[in-house]
């Protein structure tokens, strides 16, 4: 008899749980201590403002007529402070699927894996692979049972299954989108303007590949919190490949080269006064 | 002395007018820089700037980064933010653009009437006590400004000095800087510049710590402007830089 795998459904509740056994510890949902505090919402809006890096971010992801393209840039910033510009904001969730990172690094970061693990866990118990519709909710049920507490995450979760291509938008207000074109993050709006504009359901691989990318650039140039580096993933329908990682800095000079100029004005001695 | 105070306005008229401005005619000071504090992004790193000076052996450079910017909206990268006072003598503005502008305005109107009245160029030194002076006028509601001067003294010396907001200055032997970046320009300056060095050699040193510096600041970079002024001459550059 085939198990239906409900664990996305449970309710994740993160509080009591002292006696954790060490099996539930990893398959189990992960619960996290909760401080002793008669005022969680100031502590947690206090708390939320302390470790609260990677916040401009560009992602893109839409589906053609190949399979689903994502791409996003690589810069983490904190305030005004780049703190690093080579952030792998495409997490790899399976061969077959993809998330893309907004938000919170460590909110991102650590569902994700916690997505790859349920991922893995659904396919062993059910000999198929889950659907990209499946582990979206999976996840989205998830960021909704800690919705109010400060949790920042926007991705996008694109993927190839049974159905086909596959891709939506699950953010930690606990909205799950389904769609074929979605940007995410402070580029957004840029990626956007070049995405809608450029887009055609019946592109090649690589003229989507060319248009991710270049939505990806624009928004970099911009937008003041994206930058680094532009990556391009492909997914297909046997799983996804890596097409391009370029520099953002490299690529602007390639897509607007700069002519050497000659001299405007000749050097001229100084009056001296 | 002329130190006017701002104009208390009406809560009502308040409402309507953008963030900035409130800052700027509110009446009490310490309601001022309380909101200058607890603003999410201080109004100084409103339009994002980087702006460095260093001195060499008879010459002096000063550069800037050419972005333009609203918050994390890049609007322009052609945006100049050194101007030339006279041919020895240089005022970088960081801070907030709109003040930048009308506090050069300023500065050539007082520079002019001096010129006319002396029948000489203004020195370094006396362009640093001018512009320190003008600022203190506005102590109470001040341009939101940071000023960057460089300039060829007496005998052709160097001379570099910054200061802030309300003018209060600070000579410096080997470099300056302001803006956004100034954190990571003190860093690259510190660990790049060297006393002495000829014309052609600081401005290597001088593109090379904007460049590293801005690459590490979201508000400031989209190329840079040098000038680099010897005895007899004065050279201007624009540095490629990341556009990101």
């Amino acid at each position: 008899m085939m198990k239906i795998d409900l664990s996305g459904l449970e309710a994740s509740a993160p509080i009591k749980g002292n006696t954790v056994d060490s099996r539930d510890e990893i398959l189990g949902v992960p619960s996290f201590a909760l401080p002793t505090t008669a005022d969680f919402d100031g502590f947690q809006k206090a708390a939320v403002q302390m470790v609260k890096p990677a916040k401009g971010t560009t992602t893109l992801a839409f589906i053609f007529k190949d399979g689903v393209m994502v791409a996003a840039d690589s810069r983490a910033s904190m305030g005004g402070y780049i703190s690093s510009q080579s952030v792998k904001k495409i997490i790899e969730i399976n061969p077959y699927m993809l998330g893309t990172m907004a938000g919170g690094a460590a909110d991102c970061q650590f569902w994700h894996r916690n997505l790859g693990i349920k991922c893995r866990l659904h396919e062993l118990a059910n000999k198929r692979r889950i659907s990209v519709a499946g582990a979206s909710k999976m996840l989205a049920n998830i960021l909704y049972s800690y919705r109010g507490m400060g949790l920042s995450v926007g991705t996008m979760i694109a993927g190839w299954d049974e159905k086909g291509p596959g891709l939506y938008y699950v953010d930690s207000e606990g909205g799950r989108l389904k769609g074929t074109r979605f940007s995410v993050g402070s580029g957004s709006p840029y990626a956007y303007g070049v995405l809608d504009s450029g887009y055609r359901f019946d592109m090649s691989v690589e003229e989507a590949a060319e248009l991710a990318r270049r939505s990806i650039y624009h928004a970099t140039f911009r937008d003041g919190a994206s930058g680094g580096v532009a990556s391009v993933y492909h997914v297909g329908p046997n799983g996804w490949k890596k097409l391009s990682g370029d520099d953002v800095g490299e690529l602007h000079y390639h897509y607007y080269p700069v002519e050497p100029t000659t001299v405007e004005q000749e050097m001229t001695e100084v009056a001296v006064a | 002395m002329n130190c006017p105070l701002p104009q208390a306005i009406s809560p009502k008229s308040t409402q309507f007018l953008p963030f900035y401005t409130q800052i700027r005619t509110k009446s009490s000071i310490f309601d001022c820089f309380l909101r200058l504090n607890l603003s999410l992004m201080s109004i100084f790193e409103y339009n994002g700037s980087a702006i460095v000076a260093m001195v060499g052996k008879n010459c002096f450079a000063i550069a800037s980064d050419r972005r333009l910017g609203v918050q994390l909206q890049t609007v322009a990268t052609d945006f100049q933010k050194i101007y030339k006072m006279h041919d020895k003598l240089f005022i970088g503005l960081a801070g907030l653009a709109t003040d930048a502008q009308t506090l050069y305005q300023r500065l050539v109107f007082r520079l002019k009437l001096y010129q006319l009245r002396e029948e000489r160029d203004m020195k370094p030194e006396t362009f640093a006590s001018l512009v320190s002076a003008i600022l203190y006028e506005k102590r109470f509601g001040p341009y939101f400004c940071q000023p960057v001067i460089a300039g060829l003294g007496d005998e052709d010396k160097p001379f570099i000095c910054t200061m802030d907001s309300i003018g209060a200055k600070e000579l410096a032997k080997d470099f300056v800087v302001a803006g956004t970046a100034s954190e990571s320009l003190y860093g690259a300056c510190e660990s790049m510049f060297k006393p002495d060095m000829e014309a052609e050699e600081l401005f290597e040193t001088i593109s090379q710590a904007l460049l590293s510096s801005v690459d590490r600041d979201c508000l400031s970079g989209w190329g840079g402007h040098v000038y680099l002024v010897t005895p007899t001459e004065v050279t201007e550059r624009i540095l490629k830089g990341r556009m990101d």
